[in-house]
């Protein structure tokens, strides 16, 4: 038996909480610090040559396009803006899917 | 991995959108019976983190950078159905919105990124998970592997479909080496962030865990102990 005790558990909504904070912080601050080199199919396609074929993207005049805010010059605050935003929209049409997707329940204590 | 417009042609575009369709369409249906209102939160959040992860491109091999994909990742923490849809809204707000992934590629990218790596790694997890003893660490152990060969199969998959739908004409036996070598690596990388994820969850809240849910839980109390021999 260790001294550490029981009887305090890390509540649902902290939990959930926390997770957002951890991807508020990765997509906001980190993800400035992340590597510029191609990805391991853009490496492999240009490698092998088969990246000739790819086209402009669609949504490339999309003011979020390549992880960037467009009109906010500090790259920094750039890809970080575009990264809380992403987060957020991801939230939200995520969580919006899951939250009508899931079983509805009586609750079992009146809150 | 995201798949650029132009890499696959038009047919094959068509048909891997079908697959991802009915894939997504099965995961709708498999994820009412993984959501409920606890969960329900903690897929969104699953979205989120793994959006936010895959903008953390790390470096595998000289002059080139991978990231996570989240496939198995999604799949342990809030179930394998559930988790195909975390990872394919994560894809349709990059294609959308950050111009990562081609419009047209939707379909490969949701087929190989989500579906595939899905299955893969919440296969092998759970077949990993069915030979080790029930504890916590051979989660852990078997998270470990699900992600590491979750991100290889993805790369095959991709090479067959390029195989098929490839607007270029080349050796394919070659690409499948480079394409499999990389993402070996790569795959070691996803392993590491998944595992280090999935852990630091069942360290704090093992029943939130999809992935750890055959694990036996006494009923009482939970005493919490470092011991590592005698089975409590």
């Amino acid at each position: 038996m260790s001294a550490v005790s029981t009887g305090r558990r890390v509540g649902t909504k902290v939990f959930v909480a926390a997770g957002l904070l951890v991807a508020l912080v990765l997509a906001g601050f980190v993800s400035y610090y992340a590597s510029g080199s191609p990805d391991g199919l853009e490496k492999v396609a240009a490698d092998k040559g088969f990246d000739a074929g790819a086209e402009d993207h669609a949504s490339a005049g999309s003011p979020l396009a390549d992880y960037g805010v467009s009109g906010v010059e500090n790259a920094r605050l750039s890809g970080g803006l575009s990264g809380v935003i992403g987060v957020g929209v991801v939230l939200v049409v995520g969580g919006g899917l899951f939250w009508a997707l899931r079983r509805r329940q009586a609750p079992e204590d009146a809150a | 991995m995201h798949v650029p417009d132009g890499f696959i042609n038009a047919p094959v575009s068509v048909a891997t959108g079908v697959v991802a369709a009915i894939g997504v369409g099965v995961a709708l249906r498999g994820a009412r019976r993984e959501l409920d209102d606890a969960t329900a939160p903690l897929a969104g959040v699953s979205a989120a983190f793994i959006f936010a992860a895959q903008m953390l491109n790390f470096p595998v091999a000289a002059g080139t950078s991978g990231h996570l994909l989240g496939g198995a990742l999604a799949a342990i923490l809030v179930g394998p159905y559930t988790g195909a849809l975390v990872v394919a809204v994560v894809l349709f707000v990059q294609g959308l919105l950050f111009a990562d992934g081609g419009l047209t590629a939707l379909g490969t990218n949701i087929t190989i990124m989500s579906l595939v790596t899905v299955l893969v790694g919440y296969g092998v997890f759970r077949a990993v998970l069915a030979v080790l003893p029930e504890k916590r660490v051979s989660v852990s152990v078997a998270t470990f592997l699900g992600a590491v060969v979750s991100v290889p199969a993805a790369a095959v998959v991709f090479t067959g479909i390029y195989a098929i739908g490839g607007t270029t004409d080349i050796p394919l036996g070659s690409m499948l080496t480079a394409m499999v070598g990389v993402h070996l690596l790569i795959g070691l990388g996803e392993a590491v962030i998944t595992t280090a994820t999935v852990s630091s969850a069942l360290a704090v809240r093992p029943d939130l865990v999809y992935g750890a849910r055959g694990l036996r839980k006494p009923l009482q109390i939970i005493k919490v102990s470092d011991s590592q021999g005698a089975a409590a």
